[in-house]
């Protein structure tokens, strides 16, 4: 599920509120029944910024959730660098972040997200820093991520195309004040792959999208 | 072309020479009085001469600079953690932090010599009191400085404050601290000696003074030679020390 609108409309603000980071002014967000007033250890959260630790190194970076929650040992590094393997960086869990691209720390921030396995991926703007082509590879990345662990994903965009390329569902938000300006179920088939992006059904959403947002007619 | 390691021994040694030879060459060319300026050379055979009173008593001046920017670090480094992470005392502590700043250490150093005699208490304390506020204010600096985004990160996990701080904020504020005890260091010397000037028995500032007394100007300068040396040392010793405990700086592209 995708939140898809233009800057400043609050997409991070409810993306946050969903987190628990921050408080609703008024009303409640509910998790199966549960209201959701701070952040859980069935959340992970993936930041605009790579937000690594310059002081570790990429391996110790992965395992930070580990040792927050207590769950650290030879099996949590072994799911460390097999999560590290996945996103193409097998052979740097001893490098440091500064001596890695954009890209690499962003897929690093990614695996340090999933490493405690959680049930929920909250995903805000997470490859809006990284140029197109990484964009493109990382959104690949994520669809097998996705895959494989089933987790729901929370996904904050402005890009209209990466919201409909990766999502079952797109909410669109309008400018502030913002309201949801539409609900896009997704029914392109997975797996997916970049040739859908020039398919007619992907060009038709990408439109009934771009209307919601006031961009064309 | 040389190589970059070679020309960074190379330049800083020559820019040395240059200095010494043009100071030898000046003294004899004018033949200037050696209780004035002693030569190069003069200031050598000093230092080669009275080595072992020399290394005797740079050992109290090392102990005093030591054990006083030590103090400072354990002392400093609590305080500036409490500065940061509370208002109330951030509020209580700081202008008594910068009124005891703008008071003059050489000022003080009598009174200080008053309460703690002329042995090395006195001297510790006034090199603690000059190496104490750049500790306290860069740490406190650094602590403040974490990058929001890592704190975020700490608090989508639930991590306890004790967590954040050994985890997050003090490891982020590492590089301030090692730039706060780098001036330290120094400024610990330089406490030291101040302490050696007003009243003591021994340390490379009371040969200093006691040799200028007697007129015998390449010892004085030998002393002040060697000061800066220890100086340089102490200085060092905080850099390797940086670079161990901080092996991540320095790996970027």
């Amino acid at each position: 599920m995708t939140l898809l609108g233009p800057s400043g409309c609050g997409k991070t603000t409810f993306l946050k509120i969903v987190g628990g980071l921050i408080g609703a002014t008024s009303g409640t967000i509910q998790i199966n029944g549960t209201d959701v007033t701070e952040p859980h250890e069935d959340f992970g959260v993936v930041f605009q910024q790579a937000n690594l630790m310059p002081w570790r190194t990429i391996l110790d970076n992965v395992l930070f959730p580990m040792e927050i929650i207590g769950r650290t040992g030879a099996a949590a590094t072994q799911r460390a660098r097999t999560l590290l393997a996945q996103v193409g960086l097998e052979g740097f869990e001893k490098a440091y972040p500064s001596q890695l691209s954009g890209g690499m720390q962003q897929r690093a921030a990614l695996c340090r997200a999933l490493i405690h396995e959680p049930k929920l991926l909250l995903m805000d703007e997470p490859f809006g820093a990284l140029d197109e082509l990484t964009r493109m590879e990382m959104q690949e990345l994520l669809l097998g991520i996705r895959e494989r662990t089933g987790a729901t994903t929370l996904f904050v965009t402005h890009s209209i195309s990466e919201a409909i390329y990766i999502s079952d569902a797109v909410v669109v938000f309008s400018k502030r004040p913002a309201v949801i300006a539409d609900y896009i179920e997704v029914d392109l088939p997975y797996p997916r792959s970049a040739e859908i992006r020039y398919s007619a059904r992907f060009t038709e959403l990408e439109h009934r999208a771009g209307r919601a947002l006031g961009i064309t007619r | 072309m040389m190589p970059r390691k070679f020309e960074n021994a190379v330049y800083p040694l020559a820019g040395v020479a240059v200095i010494i030879v043009a100071w030898e060459i000046y003294i004899h060319a004018f033949g200037i009085s050696r209780i004035v300026l002693p030569s190069p050379t003069d200031i050598y055979h000093a230092s080669v001469e009275n080595w072992r009173t020399l290394v005797a008593q740079s050992w109290p001046t090392f102990l005093e600079s030591v054990l006083g920017f030590g103090l400072a670090v354990v002392v400093g480094i609590p305080i500036a953690v409490c500065v940061a992470n509370s208002r109330i005392l951030n509020l209580t502590l700081y202008p008594i932090l910068i009124a005891t700043q703008s008071v003059p250490k050489v000022a003080i150093a009598p009174i200080v010599l008053v309460w703690f005699g002329l042995g090395m208490q006195s001297k510790l304390v006034i090199a603690f009191l000059v190496a104490f506020f750049p500790m306290v204010v860069d740490t406190a600096a650094g602590m403040r400085a974490t990058p929001p985004g890592l704190l975020e990160l700490a608090r989508s996990l639930r991590a306890s404050r004790l967590q954040i701080f050994l985890k997050v904020q003090f490891p982020a504020a590492l590089p301030f601290v090692f730039a706060g005890a780098k001036v330290a260091v120094t400024l610990a010397v330089i406490g030291a000696v101040i302490g050696e000037f007003v009243g003591s028995v021994n340390g490379l500032g009371n040969l200093l003074l006691a040799a200028n007394s007697q007129l015998d100007s390449p010892l004085a300068w030998a002393a002040l030679l060697w000061l800066s040396v220890l100086g340089i040392l102490l200085f060092a010793a905080v850099v390797i020390a940086e670079r161990l405990l901080m092996p991540w700086a320095g790996t970027g592209h």
